[in-house]
């Protein structure tokens, strides 16, 4: 006769929950969930496990499941997807209102819920509001909001704040040779996904004593396994071949030295894809000498931010390649270098290439595959024209001049569109 | 009026230095250096070869300072980086203090032993004080790149920032690395720019950072640097985000002139521009402090890969002994040095460039166009 005491009653729940979970993971990664899902206030031999295993806990549903498999559909009512725009600062605005002209030419049944965060007000309930439109819509695209030097310290990067509440925990950027630009570097295929929530940019700094600061930056052992395996994950997804870690583990042996070992576990599941790891500052040279060597690179919060601008510098600049901030339930796109670009805003010079190919991807996200085809191969076939390359790119072009053509050749190809 | 505990707390964030003979500061902002050691009429700089390529190369300079009867004798301290006491390196420490100057290798920091054990190139410059880490890094006659005219003076803090070496794991599976930024060093190495760009004549200084993430760290850095800026009207000043920084660098490097930045920035910013004049077979680097200075490839490799190969590329490290025998005040000695490694440069490269040469022939060409300059050698 089993007794029904609160012992008997957690071991009952447990093997629900591992019922319930569902989840391909290496066994000590599923162990690691089922801890993560009880609650850690109950005492007993399981409540000591779980301090042991369970250290970073969000309230979101659905947090042990790594795979695809449990993401929500998103929001589509009458045939029709919500998506939130954040336009941002600088060339944010004019961006992105060329490409809610692009999908309107173009019919695509997106509508954008527009929300507007002001840089410039110390309060959050601007990207409060934006975080919201977000939870409710599920996928949303946003330029770069500006962070003032002059505000006070204690108002945080917004851009941070939204990746941080979201659990964006990955970044992932394509870095690919465009045909059409000239470059000096040819055949760069380069992937880089990047922690996106922890690390240098945890924001906590303090001043114990008056002239010293101390930064901290924080290494879970949680999120870089998360992160390592949605890398594994996704070079296994697209048929790449060899996934490396970038760190600094020869000085930061404690914080590097973890991520590099979380990378190594999650790499022996994975035995079909290869797995090595390179310092950040060999990685930079060798990415200025010799960019084809590398395939898929994954690594901690500010190597990925210095590492992705090297590669997006090579592949042509900033105004080519798009970025995805992806999260276990949101996913948020934006251009890969998160440039405010307050220098040209307004001035019709902007290139609008890696605002397009970043709602491409949104579109991809959505499953409205030809649509994102349509507007991608316009793109790039318009990339192809010198004359039309903006200055970024060496040439004189306008940025409208850029976004019409697009939408005249995407008018070529004999689909539906809007008038002009 | 402060109590004794915070006057203690307050001396922990200043570095702590005998008076300076001459202008009696502490060392923030001295700028003083003490004569090198000349007994004889010849000085003595200790050589700590390193591992890997360092051995090697340091055996190349010190044949070639012999061929050219330089007068430097050479005090070589070797430390084994494999055992975990710290005894070789203070005696290398211990050394440099008599001497004054060092000549370096790289000494390979192995994943694999404990996290108690610290980098050794990293005690050598806290231990050493020697704050300044100085990169120029030009395009050379002789070398193909994609990019051309490049002529960048990267200062980097050399003793905190990231490289405290200072980490913890109070919550098992969460680690905190501290990064330390502190107003005098910031200022001390800001001030080492200013007067540099003042002395060689540069047009501009960009400070690097992210205080845009990092607000008081950074922020802290970059008002420093604001500070020193106002003492130095002529020069001007201007900061990038070290993102920024980065991707203009590989689509535009002439713009920058003097950079200077914290500790890992450093790093990475010197790497990239190595990688633009050329690679990390071209580029000396130099560590300077209030009263030593220890010189070394700009890049710090130990290259274990290419070890005992007779390929690697020993033009950083004979540089790097030129910019030694500046510092020691034989201008003679190091141009001619210069001049014929440059002229080798022309016509041989070692695999790193692209060519077939060894290191040997590399160094042999250089003692031949020594020879050819017509100052007095030593038989061959």
């Amino acid at each position: 006769m089993i007794k029904l005491n609160s012992k008997n009653i957690r071991i009952f729940l447990i093997y629900f929950f591992i019922r319930r979970l569902r989840v391909k993971m290496a066994a000590h990664g599923s162990l690691l969930s089922v801890f993560k899902s009880i609650n850690p206030r109950w005492n007993g031999p399981l409540g000591n496990s779980v301090k042991i295993f369970g250290t970073t806990f969000t309230n979101h549903r659905n947090k042990a499941t790594l795979t695809r498999e449990h993401i929500p559909p998103p929001a589509k009512y009458g045939g029709r997807h919500t998506v939130t725009l954040i336009p941002g600062d600088g060339i944010g605005p004019e961006l992105l209102s060329h490409v809610k002209e692009v999908f309107r030419f173009s019919c695509v049944p997106v509508d954008f819920e527009v929300v507007q965060v002001n840089s410039a007000m110390e309060s959050e309930d601007d990207i409060m509001d934006a975080i919201t439109a977000i939870r409710r819509n599920g996928v949303a695209l946003k330029g770069n909001i500006e962070t003032k030097h002059t505000l006070p310290p204690s108002v945080k990067s917004r851009n941070n704040v939204l990746r941080t509440t979201l659990d964006l925990y990955a970044n992932v950027m394509h870095c690919q040779s465009l045909p059409g630009v000239q470059t000096r570097h040819k055949d760069i295929d380069i992937m880089i996904i990047r922690e996106n929530t922890e690390g240098e940019y945890s924001s906590l700094e303090h001043e114990s004593v008056p002239g010293v600061v101390e930064c901290l930056k924080i290494i879970t052992r949680n999120n870089s396994l998360r992160i390592a395996d949605y890398a594994f994950r996704l070079a296994r997804e697209k048929g790449r071949s060899r996934v490396t870690a970038v760190h600094k583990a020869n000085i930061m042996k404690l914080g590097d030295g973890l991520f590099l070992q979380c990378c190594r576990e999650v790499a022996s599941g994975y035995p079909d894809i290869t797995f090595d790891s390179m310092i950040v500052d060999n990685t930079t040279m060798q990415l200025v000498s010799k960019p084809q060597q590398f395939d898929v690179m994954v690594m901690p919060n500010l190597y990925g931010n210095v590492v992705s601008n090297v590669c997006a510098g090579l592949v042509g600049g900033p105004g080519l390649v798009p970025g995805a901030n992806y999260g276990q339930d949101y996913a948020v796109f934006e251009t890969a270098t998160r440039n405010t670009g307050k220098s040209i805003a307004g001035k019709n010079i902007a290139n609008p290439t890696a605002m397009l190919l970043a709602s491409c991807m949104m579109l991809d996200h959505l499953k409205l595959y030809n649509y994102a085809t349509l507007i991608r191969n316009a793109v790039l076939t318009t990339m192809n024209e010198t004359r039309l390359h903006t200055a970024d790119l060496g040439g004189q072009g306008t940025t409208l001049e850029v976004v019409q053509s697009v939408m005249r050749v995407i008018q070529s190809k004999g689909q539906l569109t809007a008038e002009f | 009026p402060r109590s004794p505990l915070s006057t203690v707390i307050l001396s922990l964030g200043k570095t702590l230095h005998p008076p300076c003979l001459q202008c009696g500061s502490t060392g923030v902002l001295c700028v003083f250096q003490p004569p090198p050691a000349k007994y004889g009429g010849r000085h003595t700089v200790t050589l700590i070869p390193g591992d890997g390529i360092g051995p090697e190369l340091c055996g190349h300079v010190q044949e070639l300072f012999r061929f050219c009867c330089v007068p430097v004798d050479f005090e070589v301290v070797n430390v084994d980086s494999a055992v975990m006491g710290e005894d070789d390196i203070t005696n290398a420490i211990m050394a440099i203090r008599r001497n004054g100057v060092a000549l370096k290798g790289n000494m390979e920091t192995n994943h694999n032993l404990p996290a108690s054990y610290k980098s050794r190139n990293n005690l050598l410059w806290t231990t050493l004080d020697l704050y300044a880490n100085v990169i120029h890094c030009q395009s050379l006659p002789g070398v193909r790149t994609r990019h051309s005219n490049v002529d960048i003076m990267i200062i980097r803090e050399n003793t905190e920032g990231e490289y405290s070496s200072l980490e913890h794991e109070n919550v098992p599976g969460v680690v905190e690395c501290l990064k330390i930024i502190t107003r005098n060093k910031s200022l001390r190495i800001a001030d080492y720019a200013f007067k540099t760009a003042r002395e060689k004549g540069r047009s501009r200084v960009t400070a690097v950072h992210k205080a845009n993430i990092m607000k008081l760290g950074d922020g802290l850095f970059l008002e420093c640097c604001k500070e020193v800026a106002s003492g130095y009207p002529e020069i001007p000043f201007d900061s990038m985000i070290v993102d920024n920084t980065t991707m203009q660098l590989v689509s535009r490097p002439q713009q920058f002139d003097v950079m200077v930045m914290p500790n890992l920035y450093g790093n990475v910013v010197s790497n990239v521009c190595a990688g633009l004049v050329g690679g990390p077979g071209l580029v000396p680097g130099a560590n300077y402090g209030t009263d030593y200075a220890v010189f070394e490839t700009g890049t710090r490799n130990t290259g274990k890969s290419i070890a005992k190969c007779n390929k690697a590329n020993p033009t950083a490290m004979l540089l790097a002994s030129c910019l030694l025998l500046d510092h020691l005040k034989l201008h003679a000695y190091a141009e001619v040095i210069r001049r014929a490694i440059l002229s080798t440069l022309s016509e041989l490269h070692t695999a790193d460039l692209g060519g077939h040469s060894s290191t040997s022939d590399v160094v042999q060409s250089i003692m031949d166009a020594v020879q050819r300059e017509g100052p007095q050698t030593l038989n061959m």
